[in-house]
This record gives structure tokens, C-alpha cells and sequence, in this order.
């Protein structure tokens, strides 16, 4: 008690000197000595990655290998899109990607909700049932999933891609737990004001669950987008692949045209990058309020 | 508008344990009916189950003539308002307001007309573009009341829907939801466990203690005639004094204090002395001897704590975390309410008047009142 109360003193006549060392925007703190690093760590190979993919092909070969360019090689770039479908890669890999959002954020919230909410027989088996799929590895269910896929004629298409994807353990369970935590009072008050279940899901519930959709949004996107085995497995035509599956292909047996590889890698990560840096306070909030990693 | 009425309604969460044990109750139409009782007592869920939050386990409720006992919340055309509000926090106050209404797609006009009447009554036109978030606890409480007049539903369920305001605000709600009432007199049942919102607002008033019906009756009909020990304790505050005592011989007594008795005898009585009944005493009548303990004076009153001999009873209405009546050594911890001009002091002695008509009785084994 007697810590508690000296303490706080303490706590606003720090605070107070404080105001002016901030406005100079170096308030420096023991933990930076560990972040810093870890920061540096982190950002390399994004450096790397970007300075290489403004090398000449000599250049990359270099060793040891430079952290500068000498020479801005953006022909790189336009050499990608034009050595390989990129585009159509990156439509295709956008659209397997919204669908799989889309569908996530659909299925997950209506399983989620009647896990959360209705009572119904078999519920809390069903429930342990679903998480425990998240224990089995994917390459358990691998195959099981090509025959499936395979026998809804799928193989070599988008459908291949989406159709599996379109739900998952992890957003319904991560669904239901936020669920749980809204008042059931305002759906008492919707059902007694005259909503259907459903109306209480999509007016009430969801609209009131924006940083969990948004976490499962981001979640799913990133997910979906670096995806690489499964449509390794499934996708052969190289107008079917999705960026992951066609920056492969710049990696040949005999020869790797890595300065074009990088350049590909850039352009493949610019919108998870760009979704990562608007929905950071989403993504890390949410994971936080899981309690599970992504 | 409708009467509700509900028949050896019974609701068990559990096996063992009934959250309400056959409840038989009629509210009339237009009639504002209090249910009151500590908490945990049943009323809540009363009001769930007229509400169709939850379904009775036997028994039928009835709302406008009609059995709604599989008839869904939408369906039995009822408004509730929730202890917390449960204002919708993603809407503006309007939107609240006209979300019953669009669920039931009434015709925009209507809608429009019907929430300006509501925010008339409850004045709350300057707020419909505010979100809940952006009001403070008195304007959301009216929110939610208006969320309930829009639909001019059969019926009003509120559950303890001033609990949460403060002191001033919550005199004010009241005076408020009885204006209200009198003015558009749809029936209401009201939850609380707040006796004086009881007394003040009921039409009748329905006491409830573990999932059963102790009594019902209008506001000074339960006051002035409580049908046993737990009514007595519940009702008034403070709440009776209860002193064991005897009824044999054609005599009441009570430690030293004896007052007539024409009734058969009883041996085991509690005596029942309302705190406003006691004052000092004058020169002539029975009287109660008393130490003076604690002086409370409150301006209109002086609420005076102390001890008399004799033992107290308990009547089952004490709230948990209050300390119970206590014996003084082998004294009984009593209270009085005297006029400001009588304070006393502490460790004063003082005779108290006992008017022998306004003495409650009951009986110590049945707790039920004795008739005289």
C-alpha cells in the first residue's frame, strides 16, 4: 500500500519533465537497446531483397554481396512483366485471396456466432471437434483434400485454391471467443425489438465486431497470399498460378535470375505490405485479444 | 394494451432448484406492477419469462388473452427495458430508437413520426444524432425508455432500470416513469429491489423471496398489513424491528414491555415495531425501555439506533453484507425514527411509546402474520 502511494507521486513528477525531452522525439529507453537490434534483424533481407532487385544479374553475384546499388536497374521490373504472366498471377492470386477473405469472414461468422450463442445439441463436441483440426498439420490433410477437391473437378482451377480455404478452424474459434465477450443484453433487446437471429448477427453482432473481422480480414489475407504448397499441388498451368507459385519459376534448375526474382518478390509483397501498415492496430490488437499467435 | 397473466409458472435452471417456484399472478391492464425482493429472489427471471427470454418449465403465461408460452419475443408485441441499457452502441439515438420499428418495417413516416413522439416525451430531440457512447447515464436510461415507448407495445418490462443512475437522477426517473405511466397507461411490470421505487411507483407490489411469492397487495396495504416475517423485514426503512416474545394469559410480552392480547395464545411470536411507530413516550401508555446508540438525523427525521431488552428475531430479508440484527450483550439491537425536535443523544435512556394497534405479530414457527 505504503509503494503504491509513493509510488505514484513519483509516476506525475516524471511525467512532468518529461513533457519537454518529447516534444525532441528522442525519448530513449532501455528497451530500445533490444529493439533496435531485433529491428535490424527484421529489415535486412527487405533491404536486400530491394536493393538486389535493382541489380544488374553481375552484380547480385557479387560477394560479398552489396547492401548498396551502384547501378538502379528499374528495367528490372518491366523485364518481370514481361518474361511472365505477372499480371495475371497477381489477378489471379488477388482474387483467390478476396475470396477467401470474403468467405472467412462469412462462414466464420455465422459458426462462430451459433458456437458462441445457440444452444444446440452436440454444440460443445462440435466446438472441440473444429479446434482440434488446428493440431492436425496440413500435410496430414493434404491428400484427403486433393481427392475432394479432385472429385468436385477442381484440379488446375482457382476453385482449387478457394473452395478449401473458404472456412477455417482458427477464425471460428477466434469468432466465437470475441463473440462471447458482447453483452448478450443487446441481443436480448434486438430479439424483444423484433430481429431474426440472422438480423441479430449481421445489425447487431458484426457491426460491433469490426477488430475481430478486421484480424481475421488481415490474418486470412496474409495467409492466403504467401500460400505455396497447396497451390503447388493443385495448379499446373501457369495461367492458373498465383504469384507465390509463379515467382518460383524464376528459379530454374540451371540458372536463377535473382536480381528478377527480387524484382518480382517486391512487386508480390507490396500489398501485404500496404495492408499490413493499414491495419496494424487491427492485426496487433487482435491477436492480443486471441491470446494466440497468427 | 393487455393484461398479462401468469399461471403456476415454475423455471428451474437446475434439477434442484427453482428460480421461481409456481408463480400465479395477474396484471391487469394499464395496472404498474412492482415485483420486489432481494436479489437472486426470482423477479428477474419473472420478467424473462414474460418477456420469452426464457421459457417456463410448467405453467402458462398469458399476455392480451392469449398463451405466448411458444410464442417468440418478436411475436408477444412487449417492450423491455435492461438494467444496463443495452442501448445498441454502434447507432446513433435515433437509429436505437426506430430499430424495433424497422424490424417490424413500419412505414418510414410512421417511424419518423413515432420516434419524434417519444423523444418529445422524454426530451430527448437534441441527442437523436449522438451516439450512446457520447450520453451520460440519465440521457441513456431515457434512450432506452424511449426505445420501448416507440413500439406502443402490449406490455413494459423494465428490469431494475434506475439501478444505475445516481441518487438525485434516480428520484427524478422516477417522478419521470410515473408521469409517463399515468399518461399513456400501458401495463407495466417493473422489477426492482429497491423498496422505495416499490412503494412509490406500484400500482400493486408483488414481494418475492426465493422464487416464490410472499405477498401481494398495494403499496400501503403490504406496508401496514405484511403477511409475514420476510415482508415485514423487507418493507419500510428502515426495515421493522423484530423482538421475540410470548402471547399467553391475554398478554403480549416482549421483554419487559406487556401489551393485551385477546387472540388464542402462542408461545413463540415475533413483535413487530415499526421504527416510525416508536417515539418518545409520554407520561401514560405502554412503553419500551431504550439506550440510545447512534443518532442519525436526516433533516425531515432523526433516525436513532440503540438497544432495548429482549431478542431479536431475523426476518430473512436482511441483505447479506449487512450485519445482522445483533444482540447487545442481552440486549436487541432496535431503531426508532423521532421528530428533529426529539433528538437525543447517545447513551441517553429514553421510554419509547408503543401504540398497542400498530404492534405487527407473528408467529415464530409458520413466520406467517398473526390475525388480530
Amino acid at each position: 500500500m505504503s509503494e503504491i502511494q509513493t509510488i505514484e507521486p513519483a509516476a506525475h513528477a516524471a511525467e512532468e519533465p518529461a513533457a519537454e525531452p518529447r516534444g525532441g522525439r528522442f525519448l530513449f529507453s532501455s528497451w530500445h537497446l533490444v529493439l533496435i537490434p531485433i529491428a535490424v534483424v527484421m529489415v535486412i533481407p527487405l533491404v536486400w531483397m530491394l536493393v538486389t532487385s535493382l541489380q544488374t544479374l553481375d552484380e547480385t553475384r557479387h560477394y560479398p554481396p552489396s547492401l548498396v546499388p551502384t547501378s538502379l536497374q528499374f528495367s528490372n521490373y518491366t523485364d518481370v512483366l514481361q518474361q511472365a504472366p505477372f499480371a495475371r498471377w497477381f489477378v489471379n492470386t488477388l482474387l483467390v485471396t478476396l475470396a477467401c477473405v470474403a468467405g472467412n469472414l462469412l462462414f466464420c461468422s455465422l459458426a462462430g456466432y451459433a458456437f458462441a450463442r445457440i444452444r444446440f445439441f452436440g454444440r460443445e463436441v462440435a466446438f472441440i471437434l473444429i479446434l482440434a483440426t488446428l493440431m492436425v498439420p496440413f500435410q496430414v490433410v493434404i491428400i484427403p483434400t486433393f481427392l475432394i477437391v479432385r472429385s468436385f473437378h477442381l484440379i488446375d482451377t482457382l476453385g482449387a485454391l478457394i473452395l478449401p480455404n473458404l472456412a477455417g478452424a482458427f477464425g471460428i474459434f477466434m469468432l466465437r471467443q470475441f463473440f462471447r465477450t458482447l453483452p448478450v443484453e443487446l441481443e436480448e433487446a434486438a430479439r424483444i425489438d423484433g430481429a431474426s437471429r440472422l438480423g441479430i448477427l449481421f445489425k447487431i453482432v458484426l457491426p460491433l465486431s469490426g477488430p475481430a473481422l478486421a484480424t481475421l480480414a488481415v490474418i486470412t489475407f496474409m495467409w492466403t497470399w504467401n500460400d505455396f504448397l497447396w497451390p503447388l499441388i493443385t495448379i499446373y498451368s501457369p495461367n492458373n498460378m498465383t504469384l507465390q507459385l509463379g515467382l518460383a519459376t524464376f528459379q530454374g534448375a540451371h540458372q536463377t535470375n535473382t536480381n528478377l526474382l527480387m524484382a518480382a518478390n517486391v512487386m508480390s509483397m507490396l500489398p501485404v505490405l500496404l495492408l499490413f501498415f493499414v491495419a496494424q492496430r487491427y492485426f496487433v490488437r487482435g491477436i492480443a485479444t486471441t491470446g494466440l499467435k497468427g | 394494451m393487455a393484461e398479462v397473466r401468469l399461471e403456476h409458472v415454475t423455471k428451474r435452471f437446475s434439477e434442484d432448484v427453482a428460480a421461481l417456484d409456481d408463480l400465479t399472478l395477474e396484471v391487469a391492464d394499464g395496472e404498474f406492477l412492482i415485483l420486489v425482493g432481494p436479489s437472486g429472489c426470482g423477479k428477474t427471471t419473472a420478467l424473462r419469462l414474460v418477456a420469452g427470454l426464457e421459457k417456463p418449465t410448467s405453467g402458462t403465461i398469458a399476455i392480451g388473452g392469449r398463451v405466448v408460452n411458444d410464442v417468440t419475443p418478436r411475436d408477444r408485441d412487449i417492450a423491455m427495458v435492461f438494467q444496463n441499457y443495452a442501448l445498441y452502441p454502434h447507432m446513433t439515438v435515433y437509429r436505437n430508437l426506430a430499430f424495433g420499428l424497422k424490424e417490424r418495417h413500419t412505414p418510414k413516416p410512421e417511424i419518423e413520426r413515432r420516434v419524434r413522439e417519444a423523444s418529445g416525451i422524454l426530451g430527448l430531440d437534441d441527442l437523436l444524432g449522438r451516439r450512446p457512447a457520447q450520453l451520460s447515464g440519465g440521457q441513456r436510461q431515457r434512450v432506452a425508455m424511449g426505445r420501448a415507448l416507440v413500439r406502443e407495445p402490449k406490455a413494459f418490462l423494465l428490469d431494475e432500470p434506475l439501478s444505475n443512475l445516481d441518487a438525485k437522477l434516480r428520484v427524478q426517473m422516477r417522478a419521470e416513469l410515473k408521469r409517463i405511466h399515468q399518461r399513456l397507461g400501458i401495463t407495466t411490470i417493473y422489477v426492482t429491489h429497491d423498496q422505495v421505487e416499490a412503494m412509490t411507483l406500484g400500482d400493486r407490489i408483488v414481494v418475492m423471496s426465493n422464487g416464490r411469492v410472499q405477498q401481494i397487495g398495494k403499496p400501503q396495504e403490504v406496508y401496514s398489513r405484511p403477511k409475514n416475517l420476510f415482508v415485514a423485514g423487507f418493507i419500510g426503512s428502515p426495515p421493522m424491528n423484530l423482538l421475540r416474545g410470548r402471547c399467553t394469559d391475554g398478554c403480549i410480552s416482549v421483554g419487559e414491555l406487556e401489551l393485551p392480547w385477546s387472540g388464542p395464545d402462542a408461545p413463540e411470536v415475533a413483535v413487530g415495531l415499526r421504527p416510525e411507530d416508536l417515539r418518545p413516550a409520554g407520561e401514560s401508555g405502554p412503553s419500551l425501555e431504550f439506550v440510545v446508540d447512534v443518532v442519525e438525523p436526516l433533516g425531515n427525521e432523526v433516525v436513532v439506533h440503540g438497544t432495548t431488552t429482549g431478542t431479536a428475531v431475523e426476518s430473512g430479508a436482511e441483505e447479506e453484507a449487512e450485519i445482522p440484527l445483533v444482540a447487545v450483550g442481552a440486549r436487541a439491537a432496535i431503531t426508532a425514527v423521532f421528530e428533529p425536535a426529539d433528538e437525543p443523544s447517545p447513551g441517553d435512556r429514553i421510554r419509547l411509546r408503543v401504540i398497542p394497534e400498530r404492534v405487527h405479530l407473528f408467529d415464530l414457527r409458520t413466520r406467517e402474520a398473526i390475525g388480530r
